[in-house]
């Protein structure tokens, strides 16, 4: 490009002229995409605007000691207790229970896939286990409640109808593919002579996988993991449906329980005015979730940094 | 390294041993994909079984009803539709043209960096949450209401990150000597991406779409939290045709309309005792599946046909 620029040269002939209409279009098509590339900041600095700005209002009429070590939660209740543990609980024994599904059985997965398995199970493999990842939650949610729920009551006839155990489950089935894709990802990426290396030792496939790729992987794996456990914690619609609705402290997953996510639905459903006191306590919840993950993964970031390998 | 004092007999038997476990893995990796299979044969079968009995065009020509016999999804369908429209409407350009600017135009700063980290935290950010956004931002703050607009918008914000990555992964796979043959015959950087690099990422970027608008289908918190009715049992108004009498609709006013979409009829009807509408739901949630299934199954197959067919 010439280095006259339309400002400080006078224009003098039809190809100057459309020279300089062409560098002034390109600049205001470069501002378009920047402003387009920018919304996503935007959406942070929005989701960050709404709910700060909203729990200062919840915490005006609510101290932070009562909504951290209150053990009650009836907002919408005469005798109103905010104690946000409560739902932690909830969110944290479901989530528990989702990651002890899908870590082990989405790590075998990626393991079995990478090192194992050969192009024309891979090419069968992936497309399943992405059908399964679309799979909407609302779906999950119905399967959870009627149908894993039911076969859950056959082993412990004393399960209720809505627990936290079944939709946990059902949610860790959900969440394998993120962590199978991903960590597959990860373990590829390790260069193929460090395989070499270790079968030329005289290892086994596992040995090698375990011991070699794993290891080299690591910082991917741990990746995937904090994605998967965001995911968990995230979740709303497989546990307003299967895990029940009813705030309940407690650690036990075969009770029903609400969660953060859920709390936030069922008051959604409901009809609440803009600004009560209600409206703005899923505003305080949805920033206590954002504050989880955030907590999550920046443990995540750290786990990452320090196990990272170089090649 | 001191002398083995191993026998062949017993290397043999390590070896043995060192295959069974390798087998024994093995095993446990086809048995956790046959899991996964199973689940996905299990739900679609279920839904079958239980929702075919409903699965009728009356089911798709019907509003929902307190009769769990007579209620249908029509108003269900319709808003699913016209949310997706919004939303690609909106996401599509968005998406594509901060793919391409993050590609093609940005400068390697803290300003490209700060954009880079933000998509990537958006992409974990929990959905719910873009439906506390909607709720504060497009339904109070811009007065949208809880209509077709705010959903569309909220879902497109939701899958903007989908879009913007796919976008770039399909751009950076165009080799650079498409732009330096394209610059070297005096197109402006507009006019390379216009012309040659946007037209040959088109396959991937719609893969990214697809995905993206498949994942939106199927989201129901944030259309919940923003507060969209279960119970509907009208259509958005038609553009010019009479609302009332003597008032025809304009043509953008289907897009303020209350509205419902079908993960939150299916919601609505899991939620309620009567088990007639259980099968309600297991058809609903087939017809479902079915839109999204079909959605990814292009996806897949358009970039598996990608694949095969670009060679540089």
């Amino acid at each position: 490009m010439s280095a006259n620029t339309p400002s400080d040269l006078p224009v003098v002939s039809d190809r100057l002229a459309k020279n300089a209409m062409r560098h002034a279009s390109e600049r205001v098509i470069e501002a378009l995409l920047f402003s387009a590339a920018a919304v996503s900041v935007l959406t942070t600095i929005g989701i960050v605007y709404v709910l700060v700005s909203e729990s200062i209002h919840f915490f005006q009429n609510v101290s932070i000691v009562d909504f951290l070590t209150d053990t009650q939660w009836t907002p919408l209740f005469d005798d109103a207790h905010f104690g946000i543990m409560v739902l932690v609980s909830g969110t944290l024994v479901s989530s528990l229970v989702a990651l002890l599904v899908a870590i082990p059985m989405g790590t075998i997965i990626a393991i079995y896939l990478s090192e194992f398995a050969n192009g024309k199970v891979r090419e069968v493999a992936k497309p399943i286990l992405e059908l399964l990842g679309g799979i909407p939650t609302i779906v999950f949610g119905y399967f959870a409640l009627l149908m894993v729920t039911p076969l859950l009551q056959k082993i412990f006839p004393e399960l209720p109808g809505f627990s936290l155990l079944s939709a946990g489950l059902v949610m860790g089935i959900m969440i394998v593919p993120y962590i199978a894709s991903l960590s597959e990802d990860a373990m590829r990426a390790v260069p193929m002579s460090l395989r070499e290396g270790s079968y030329a030792m005289g290892s086994t496939r596992l040995h090698t996988a375990l011991h070699v790729v794993v290891p080299a992987a690591f910082s991917g794996l741990a990746a995937s993991y904090i994605l998967a456990i965001s995911r968990a914690v995230g979740e709303t619609m497989i546990l307003a449906v299967a895990a029940g609705m009813q705030p309940n402290l407690t650690w036990n997953p075969m009770e029903p329980a609400a969660t953060i996510t859920s709390f936030i639905v069922q008051v959604a459903l409901g009809d609440l005015p803009h600004g009560s006191i209600g409206y703005q306590t899923i505003f305080a919840a949805g920033l206590t979730l954002i504050l989880i993950t955030l907590l999550f993964n920046i443990l995540g970031q750290w786990l990452r940094r320090r196990f990272r390998e170089n090649y | 390294m001191q002398p083995t004092s191993l026998t062949t007999e017993q290397i043999r038997a390590l070896i043995a041993k060192g295959k069974m476990k390798d087998a024994i893995f093995k095993g446990m990796g086809i048995f956790c994909l046959a899991v996964a299979l199973l689940v996905i044969v299990l739900l679609v079968s279920d839904m079958v079984a239980k929702g075919s009995e409903r699965l009728t065009v009356d089911f798709f020509l019907n509003f929902a009803s307190r009769r769990a016999t007579q209620a249908g999804i029509l108003s269900a369908w319709v808003g699913s539709l016209l949310v997706m429209l919004v939303t690609a409407l909106a996401a599509v350009p968005l998406g594509v043209a901060a793919g391409v600017y993050l590609e093609e135009y940005a400068k390697r700063n803290w300003l490209t960096e700060i954009i880079e980290i933000n998509i990537t935290n958006l992409a974990a950010v929990p959905s719910i949450v873009y439906g506390l956004l909607a709720l504060g931002i497009f339904v109070y703050t811009f007065g949208f209401g809880q209509s077709i607009l705010s959903a569309g918008l909220t879902l497109a914000l939701l899958i903007l990150p989908i879009i913007i990555v796919s976008t770039r992964e399909a751009i950076r796979a165009i080799p650079a000597m498409i732009r330096e043959g394209s610059m070297a015959v005096g197109a402006t950087r507009w006019q390379t991406c216009r012309y040659h690099i946007i037209p040959y990422a088109m396959p991937g970027i719609l893969t990214g779409v697809i995905i993206g608008l498949a994942r939106a289908i199927g989201e129901t918190a944030p259309i919940i939290t923003i507060g969209a009715l279960t119970f509907i049992a009208f259509l958005p108004p038609v553009p010019f045709t009479e609302v009332s009498p003597g008032v025809s609709a304009g043509l953008f006013d289907w897009v303020m309309s209350p509205f419902t979409v079908m993960p939150i009829q299916i919601f609505n009807w899991t939620s309620r005792p009567d088990p007639a509408f259980e099968i309600n739901a297991a058809a609903a949630g087939f017809v479902l599946m079915a839109m999204v299934l079909t959605m990814n199954a292009i996806a897949i197959y358009l970039r598996y046909k990608m694949r095969k067919n670009i060679k540089w």
